[in-house]
């Protein structure tokens, strides 16, 4: 076993781990911050899409012991300490964008690495981006939805599906 | 997966004495590796990090012009540092997986890989790139060798990739949407001494240069010089997502489009 310590949601924390350990895994295992889910567990759904260093990654594709030292946000560190939802998680809810709930994690952390890259991105922009996160409920138009009104972009001309 | 060691080398010295266990492998940025290893398809007993080695990062321009791009950067920053001295690799790179997989995947891990259908492949022997290892460089044309094989020995680390960069390139792909890789993909890249064109996706043998449309564009670099070309779906791969003849005639078809683009 060997000694990981990261900064997960502004709180420092560590643990001892295999080399084998996914980041998914000390997330989830090792913090109990079940937020971050684990859907195909082979890198193609994006259900498990974290931060580190401000980048989305695939945290079922990286090593624990590669995010040694790193600065790691996840899905529970998105609504305010009161329970306030971030302005992407009250847009989700507001347009319906989540059915099952499994993907949105992924879905919201995708999205905020989206619109810090590009605030206001265009349908198809917001498309191409989550090409790496899969909904099987929704059909992806309330997602897409949403995240414009969440980049504060006017939605009321797009019709709900 | 089976568990392992790990380290985390800060230098490529330090890199190359961790490689000299037995079974040690090297890890870029794992986007194929760590699913190759929870299938248990690779079972190495400890994994070396490329990762935190400084001079294998970042892009950068040599004094002949050419690009230098660290074996350890990853596709997204590829995708943006490289996006105005050699803008088609750019391209290429801003095309791979999907924007979680770039953060990670790197160009070493990649061409060290050499996946039948991975992008880098095209792009590096297309550009006629020169691959520097920890002990040599290796010129593209020698370096893959079939599907998911290269010239590297043992314990070989590719510290950066030299692009010479040429008048004008292309790649286009022709995207197997479930997997993100190329069903077929096509760099062209042309030179003041003449034009490459290499193919990934398509073939059997891995990633090959179309020599017979390169003769052809150095004729005449126009479409329809490649009228009359065909590529032999014999050694073709064939599966579920498109038969021999059809990435044949992808081939032929991607070809035109990257004239096209470059004329």
């Amino acid at each position: 076993m060997t000694k990981v310590s990261m900064t997960v949601n502004g709180v420092a924390v560590s643990g001892d781990v295999e080399g084998r350990t996914l980041l998914s895994g000390f997330l989830r295992d090792h913090l109990n911050l079940t937020g971050t889910h684990i859907g195909c567990d082979t890198a193609q759904c994006g259900a498990c899409v974290v931060h580190v260093n401000g980048e989305a990654v695939k945290s079922c594709n990286m090593l624990a012991l590669e995010a040694d030292g790193a600065d790691v946000g996840t899905i529970e560190g998105q609504a305010a300490e009161d329970g306030t939802l971030s302005a992407i998680q009250q847009a989700f809810q507001d347009h319906h964008g989540l059915q099952c709930g499994f993907c949105t994690p992924g879905m919201v952390m995708s999205t905020a690495a989206l619109l810090k890259e590009n605030p206001r991105p265009t349908e198809g922009e917001i498309r191409k981006y989550l090409e790496g996160n899969l909904c099987r409920c929704t059909g992806y138009h309330n997602i897409v939805k949403a995240i414009m009104a969440a980049s504060g972009q006017d939605v009321s001309s797009i019709a709900a599906e | 997966m089976y568990n392992f060691e790990f380290e985390r080398p800060s230098t490529i010295a330090d890199a190359v004495a961790a490689l000299g266990g037995e079974d040690a492998q090297a890890l870029g940025g794992g986007q194929t590796l760590i699913p190759t290893l929870k299938q248990r398809l690779a079972a190495p007993s400890k994994l070396v990090s490329m990762n935190g080695i400084a001079e294998m990062q970042g892009v950068c321009i040599e004094d002949d012009g050419s690009v230098a791009i660290g074996g350890a950067t990853t596709h997204a920053n590829v995708a943006a540092k490289a996006a105005g001295s050699y803008p088609a690799l750019a391209a290429l790179a801003g095309q791979i997986g999907d924007p979680a997989v770039r953060n990670r995947g790197t160009i070493g891990g990649s061409v060290a890989n050499n996946d039948p259908a991975a992008c880098y492949p095209a792009g590096v022997l297309g550009s006629g790139a020169t691959i520097v290892t920890n002990t040599r460089q290796i010129a593209a044309d020698d370096f893959f060798q079939g599907m998911f094989t290269t010239a590297l020995e043992e314990d070989e680390i590719i510290t950066s990739v030299r692009f010479p960069v040429p008048q004008a390139a292309s790649y286009q792909k022709f995207l197997q949407p479930a997997s993100r890789f190329a069903l077929v993909g096509v760099y062209l890249a042309r030179f003041a001494d003449g034009v490459r064109v290499a193919v990934t996706g398509a073939s059997e043998e891995g990633v090959f240069r179309w020599s017979e449309a390169e003769e052809a564009l150095n004729k005449e670099f126009r479409t329809d010089a490649l009228m009359d070309l065909h590529v032999n779906p014999m050694n073709m791969i064939g599966d579920l997502h498109g038969s021999k003849e059809y990435r044949a005639h992808l081939v032929g078809v991607m070809t035109k489009r990257a004239v096209e683009a470059c004329s």
